[in-house]
Formats: C-alpha cells, sequence, structure tokens
C-alpha cells in the first residue's frame, strides 16, 4: 500500500463514519422522544454531514477522477464504505442511541484532538473546524450517560442493555491497523496507542460515574468496517439514503 | 446533495452585472458598510459582518475579493450567506469579484462584535460570555444572563437549540425559554 492509498482509505474512514451516523440521526427527525432532543438530533446529525462533506471534499480531489463529494456519498456500494460498524447500527431505544454515540464522540474527540496536529494542512484545517462541534457531542453524550445510567431503574436497566450490545463493536476504534499505522507514522493521522488510552480512560470514567458495569477488555470484538465488511444494517441505511440520486442521478434543486 | 456548486476554497466569479455609470470604485470601508446591510439569514437581527464571517475585503487589481469563513461544517446556511454576498454586491454594481471560502482558522464565537452581541441580546438570543478558547469538555461553570430580564439564575434545557450554534435555556425568575449563542 502507498502512502497515498491509504490516506484515501484513511480520508474515508472519517467521511463515511460522520456520514453513516449522521444519517442514522435523521431517521430520529419527527421521532425522537422530546422537542429538545430532537433539535440536538438533527443539528448533531447536520454537523456530522457537513464534517463527511469536508473529508469527502478532499478524498475526491486526492483521488483525481474527477469524482465529487456527492459521488462518494451516494454512488458507492456498501462494501466500499469504510465506516466504523459501531455507527450503522440500528438507533433502537435512547438508551442505544446514546450509548453508540456517546463510545462515537469519545472516539471522534480524541481522534481530531491528534488531527488538529497534522502535518497534512488540509486535515488539520478540517480537524480544525470539527473539533469545536465535537466537543459540545461529547459533551452532550456524556451527561445522558450518566443521566440515564443514574435515572431510574428502568433507565439504567436500559443503558446497562445497550453498553452491552454495542461494546463488541467498539474494537474497532481502537484497534490499529496498516492504515492507521502508516497515517500516524507519516505524522498524517492520528497515534493509535494515545487514542486508545485515552478512549479507554474516558470511557472508564464516564461509565463509572454513570454506575455502569464496565465491560471486558478482552471480549471478543467484531471487526470488518474499515475494510469493508459490514454488518447487514448498513445496506438498509443506504438504501434509503442513497435511493434520490441513483433513481435520478445528477438530480439538482 | 452534500453541496451546492462551490466546494472548499471556491472562488466564484461574476461578470454579469454592467459597471456603475460612475465608474468609481468602491472604497474598503464603503464595501464593508454595504456587506453590513447583508443579515445572517437564521438571525436576521445581526449582519453578517457582525457574525465575523465575513474575514477580508480587498481589492487586488480590478477584482474584489471578499473572504468567508462558514460558522458550523454542517450550517445550511453558508450557501445562502455567499448569494446574499454576492447579490448584494451584484446589486451595487460590482462586476469582478471573487468570493472565497476559507475554513482556517476555523470561526469563533469570539468574531462577533461588540454591536452585534448587543443586537442578539435585543433579539432575545444570549450573546456569547467569556473565551471560546476557554471551552472546557466536562461541566459547564458558566452564568448565562437572561436576555429578557437580566437575571443569572437560568438552567440549561438543552445543549443544541434550533440551530447548531445556539443551546435551549430556561429563566428561573421570568420563567422564560431562551436562545444561548454558545461559545464556539
Ligand atoms: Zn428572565
Amino acid at each position: 500500500m502507498t502512502q497515498q492509498e491509504a490516506l484515501q482509505q484513511y480520508l474515508l474512514r472519517l467521511a463515511d463514519s460522520d456520514m453513516v451516523l449522521g444519517q442514522r440521526l435523521c431517521e430520529l427527525c419527527g421521532h425522537a422522544p422530546a422537542l429538545e432532543e430532537e433539535l440536538a438530533l438533527m443539528n448533531l446529525g447536520l454537523d456530522l454531514i457537513g464534517q463527511a462533506r469536508n473529508w469527502y471534499e478532499y478524498a475526491a480531489e486526492l483521488e483525481g477522477k474527477g469524482n465529487d463529494a456527492d459521488y462518494l456519498a451516494f454512488r458507492r456500494d456498501a462494501g466500499e464504505f469504510r465506516n466504523l460498524l459501531l455507527v450503522e447500527q440500528p438507533n433502537g431505544d435512547y438508551a442505544m442511541t446514546m450509548a453508540r454515540q456517546f463510545f462515537f464522540d469519545a472516539w471522534h474527540y480524541q481522534t481530531l484532538q491528534a488531527l488538529v496536529n497534522s502535518s497534512d494542512e488540509r486535515i488539520a484545517q478540517v480537524a480544525g473546524k470539527a473539533i469545536k462541534e465535537v466537543t459540545y457531542h461529547l459533551r452532550r453524550s456524556i451527561e445522558w450517560m450518566k443521566r440515564l445510567g443514574n435515572g431510574t431503574e428502568e433507565s439504567h436497566q436500559r443503558m446497562e442493555v445497550a453498553v452491552e450490545e454495542l461494546w463488541r463493536f467498539t474494537g474497532e476504534l481502537i484497534e490499529a491497523d496498516e492504515v492507521d499505522l502508516m497515517m500516524a507514522e507519516a505524522g498524517i493521522g492520528a497515534d493509535p496507542e494515545a487514542v486508545k488510552s485515552a478512549w479507554k480512560q474516558m470511557v472508564t470514567d464516564v461509565m463509572t460515574e454513570a454506575t455502569l458495569t464496565l465491560q471486558d477488555e478482552n471480549a471478543w470484538m467484531h471487526v470488518g468496517g474499515k475494510r469493508g465488511i459490514h454488518t447487514e444494517h448498513l445496506g438498509f441505511l443506504l438504501a434509503e439514503m442513497q435511493f434520490l440520486p441513483r433513481a435520478y442521478p445528477d438530480a439538482v434543486w | 446533495m452534500l453541496s451546492g456548486k462551490h466546494p472548499m476554497d471556491s472562488l466564484i466569479a461574476s461578470d454579469r452585472i454592467p459597471a456603475n455609470a460612475s465608474g468609481e470604485r468602491l472604497s474598503i470601508e464603503q464595501l464593508w458598510q454595504l456587506l453590513d446591510e447583508v443579515k445572517d439569514p437564521e438571525v436576521p437581527a445581526i449582519s453578517v459582518v457582525e457574525l465575523g464571517v465575513v474575514r477580508s475585503i480587498e481589492w487586488q487589481d480590478d477584482t474584489l475579493h471578499v473572504c468567508v469563513t462558514p460558522t458550523y461544517s454542517g450550517c445550511p446556511a453558508t450557501e445562502l450567506i455567499e448569494q446574499m454576498i454576492q447579490s448584494a454586491l451584484e446589486q451595487a454594481g460590482l462586476r469582478q469579484f471573487q468570493l472565497e471560502t476559507r475554513l482556517a482558522p476555523a470561526w469563533t464565537t469570539d468574531w462577533i462584535t461588540p454591536a452585534g452581541r448587543e443586537k442578539l441580546r435585543e433579539f432575545g438570543i444570549a450573546p456569547p460570555q467569556g473565551s471560546a478558547s476557554k471551552l472546557s469538555l466536562m461541566g459547564h461553570s458558566e452564568i448565562i444572563e437572561c436576555p429578557h430580564c437580566g437575571s443569572q439564575q437560568t438552567e440549561q434545557v438543552s445543549e443544541f437549540g434550533s440551530t447548531a450554534c445556539k443551546a435551549l435555556y430556561r429563566c428561573r425568575d421570568c420563567l422564560e425559554p431562551f436562545d444561548y449563542f454558545k461559545c464556539i
């Protein structure tokens, strides 16, 4: 793998994770449990889709095939997506939505913090913008972990179920592969070891404060999203997200 | 679709409008005043200049360069703001200009002008308090003053309000809800 190829993959991972989670959150439009939550989730989704656009634009330029951000988002199939498996998991109940968000936000925050200092100027710029937004996302998801964990017996129980259900998708966030290592070595990507320890620390701290059971660090983990091997959920999500541009190619408004 | 027609760092050139009759070039100061008339489409109480998204205006030979920095990555008003700036320049008779979208340095609420902050308050939105650089990850100790009655007895209802740039608060004295333009 050349450094250029690794960079392309690295950008697609960032972009696709933002895009897929943004789409998941948008599914809750009109379905959130309260008006304030609806506003928050839609704004979160919008931030993520905006960030995805910035990453896609850079990826498309590097690719040099004349594709644009829309092409990358709407004309690729599931096997070409490089998002984390965690973000394609269904919304479930609100505990599930928030636990997924927290695990992702904690990873996203640590990763972007590192990317602000990327040797790649464009990456540093996009990350510099995104980190400000993601700081609010993380603050909010931490609040929800504590609120549901320390809330009623039922909210606590539901959060326990959510954490247990989603834990097997978190290994992928912190396990480095060839792409991660190449990018880190080049000073372009985040240092996987630093992200891993900071993520673990934050998850442990927040879950402890939320009185939630800490999960086994050595549990068996689902991986593959970063290589394009996905759970069955992604195809359905893309079918909805990509329907219009595929049914009416080059439609504009 | 993810984007309008222009990606980051794009340039929009316009030569549709004929030169104005006098043919005289507007001064930079006049141009800042002109764009100060362009209101933020989401918070029309404040102009795009007061909001701090217009970063620079300069003549380069016979072409006017205007640099704009978007507030949020996913702000849906970004493209509309650029169109509004473009049409304001066209209406002023400008023939040759370029709009540049610049991401870095990232927009911060520290760039909202004092006049802009006052207008936000009058509009019922609590302006950002303190410096964005002091934004903490855990907990938020800052006291947000109610824009309606000035009370400091307020509480956050939601980290996000009607747009990503605002949080939703409630005043415990006058009982009114209000938006807080949060630090970023
Ligand atoms: Zn009040």
